[in-house]
């Protein structure tokens, strides 16, 4: 596998998981991405504005496991972007590795500029990060866990601290239970303590590792707005997850990992435009109108009950009327004719050729 | 306070600052003091003096059978201040290295079971200073454990037995002051010759990611150790076991006072020290945070 993906164009890696089974994506046309902000046309790591960029990072742990490949990532100042893949992915490798614990085998990251671990001094009290979870000291109260985290930057003001550390609680909704003991949280209360920890300072980047892992759709509700909130507000928002509605959700741009390398990066506008839309054709007649499209150089034809789809490829809109005369020419009795949109899911399955929820 | 929120983020770098520096340091032993198992650590410590106190009390108000007890035994029943080097001679080898093992065995390797040592090292605490901070919490925990043992020791003993002039091992004898000052003195010097396992825990702990492990490894070492202690066949090794000086302190009740041991004793733990720290620093600066 040589592919390199590129920033700012939805490129994929040679010969990826699931390629050769796929027919060859169609270019996408610039205009479907006009909803986002393009992402800058440079290399990774050239680009100045990039808040994460990386180069051939990969970590291979003892015993030999691969965990990260040779990841090329380019995070856009300003955006929320998904970094989405099963989980085992080696999203969490990555987001360590960014976050200057654990050290790359080989390949260089940078934050906010500036390259890591090196740098963390200096990075990390710009940054906010929720990692694989909350973590906390069970024996003091939310209110104490908060100004423990805090104290442990050095460029925290103390001055300031439990000004900060109430206006943090208030923010996810905690400071009628900030007195009480950790240990007596639920695990949505424990995953917004874990937010507020993240919200301690204005920061210019925030690291969220499946924030709304183990949360009730409400509590997920909430995460997603206080997420648009926080990055109304200008910080850019790195968020990773394996849901593809959440990404699809709160997203502008994605990356897509599998089995420790990415498969895709873009913005999520693009990456829908992907999965390409297909002719879906609801007729009794199924054999028949199967025949008919076969004939006009409909692809990959999937007859079903009282209904037949296809893929189009790149002809356009203007191809349809004819194909629907085609088929009503032929006898068939067309009872609907349309373009399905794809989900970024269609998209993905596409690009990997694997369900979700696969460890890879 | 009324000040409404700026709306614009005030990101970028913001200076470190002392206090912000040592707000880590403070916070540790704030962490280390509030815990329930420093408290029962701590409590353990103070009964121990107490029940020394009470059965040396029961045995001598019994018909005396003349038995060879530690001389610090004999003594507590002419001064209760004896009680205080009676007490610290019975905790260092056992009951206060089983504390101090306790809690520097669990100070990197607990925090990483738990996962709060990700969230610390991204806040950014920094490896070294957070290293630093745990040793220090460490440190003053020893003292602590100390002051327990000796202020429920002195406190047990004024109960207990008469208070007054003291007799020294040497024969001298020293005013209540006097004595109360060289207990001070006494139960600096002990703590101090904890120092060294506080750097072999701290070591320990950054090898596991389990705080049970570490502080289970840390106390079965000293107990090794001080068995290793007993065997005059190691006599080469043996002044170089971190136990070897810990009960000098008695030197220091002779008069004039004998500080050959002591510093023996102090300048093993600085050895110790610099060792361990140095290898848990340099062990913890690289190592992977994967829990």
């Amino acid at each position: 596998m040589t592919g390199t993906p590129v920033t700012g164009d939805v490129t994929e890696s040679a010969g990826g998981p699931g390629a050769e089974s796929r027919p060859a994506p169609v270019p996408v046309p610039p205009s479907s991405a006009a909803a986002t902000p393009s992402a800058p046309a440079s290399l990774p790591g050239s680009g100045s504005d990039d808040v994460i960029s990386t180069r051939g990072l990969t970590k291979r742990f003892r015993g030999g496991q691969l965990a990260v490949d040779g990841l090329d990532l380019a995070v856009p100042r300003g955006s929320v972007f998904g970094f989405l893949g099963p989980n085992g992915s080696g999203k969490t490798t990555t987001i360590r590795m960014l976050m200057g614990l654990i050290a790359p085998t080989s390949g260089v990251a940078a934050v906010l500029g500036e390259p890591m671990p090196q740098s963390v001094a200096t990075v990390l009290p710009r940054v906010g990060a929720l990692i694989e979870g909350p973590a906390l000291y069970g024996f003091l109260s939310g209110r104490d866990n908060l100004v423990r985290f805090d104290a442990a930057d050095p460029t925290a003001d103390p001055r300031t601290r439990s000004q900060r550390v109430d206006a943090a609680l208030e923010r996810v909704g905690l400071a009628a239970a900030a007195g009480k003991k950790a240990r007596a949280y639920s695990l949505g209360m424990k995953q917004r303590l874990g937010l507020a920890s993240a919200l301690l300072q204005p920061r210019e980047l925030l690291v969220l590792d499946e924030p709304t892992n183990g949360l009730d759709p409400q509590g997920m509700r909430e995460i997603r707005a206080l997420v648009r909130e926080v990055a109304a507000e200008g910080t850019t928002v790195f968020l990773s997850s394996h849901l593809l509605d959440e990404i699809e959700q709160v997203c502008t741009h994605a990356a897509v990992m599998s089995r420790g390398r990415l498969v895709v990066q873009g913005t999520v506008a693009e990456l829908a435009a992907r999965a390409q839309g297909r002719l879906v054709v609801r007729t009794p007649d199924v054999a028949q109108a199967a025949e008919v499209l076969a004939a006009h150089q409909v692809a990959a034809l999937v007859p079903g009950e009282g209904r037949v789809d296809g893929e189009l490829g790149d002809r356009g809109d203007e191809a349809l009327p004819k194909l629907c005369a085609a088929l009503v020419e032929a006898g068939v009795r067309v009872q609907g004719f349309g373009l399905e949109r794809g989900t970024l899911e269609d998209a993905f399955v596409a690009l990997t050729g694997e369900g979700f929820d696969v460890a890879g | 306070m009324s000040r409404a929120e700026a709306p614009a983020l005030r990101t970028g770098r913001r200076p470190q600052t002392a206090a912000g520096f040592l707000a880590l340091f403070r916070n540790e032993l704030h962490l280390t003091f509030r815990r329930l198992r420093t408290k029962v650590l701590l409590g353990i410590l103070a009964v121990l003096p107490v029940l020394i106190g009470v059965i040396v009390k029961l045995n001598t108000d019994g018909p005396h059978d003349g038995g060879g007890g530690p001389s610090f035994i004999a003594q507590t029943t002419q001064n209760g201040l004896f009680l205080v080097f009676t007490a610290l001679a019975v905790a260092l080898p056992v009951f206060l290295p089983m504390t101090v093992g306790v809690v520097a065995g669990d100070s990197v390797a607990g925090e990483a079971a738990t996962g709060t040592l990700r969230y610390l090292l991204v806040a950014p605490a920094g490896r070294t200073r957070l290293l630093a901070a745990k040793f220090t919490a460490g440190l003053v925990f020893c003292l602590a454990a100390t002051a327990a043992v000796a202020a429920a020791a002195l406190a047990t003993g004024a109960a207990l037995f008469p208070l007054g002039e003291v007799t020294l091992i040497s024969g001298d004898t020293i005013g209540f002051a006097d004595a109360l000052l060289r207990a001070v003195l006494v139960a600096g010097v002990v703590a101090a010759s904890l120092a060294g396992l506080v750097a072999i825990g701290l070591f320990v702990s950054t090898l596991t990611g389990s705080g049970i492990a570490a502080m289970a490894a840390t106390v079965g070492l000293v107990i090794t150790v001080q068995i290793l202690d007993a065997f005059p066949q190691l006599d080469a090794i043996r002044p170089f076991l971190f136990t070897h000086y810990w009960l000098s302190f008695a030197d220091l009740l002779r008069e004039p006072m004998y500080w050959d041991g002591v510093l023996k004793d102090l300048g093993l733990q600085a050895a110790y020290v610099a060792v361990f720290g140095t290898a848990a620093w340099s062990r913890f600066a690289s190592r992977d945070i994967s829990a």
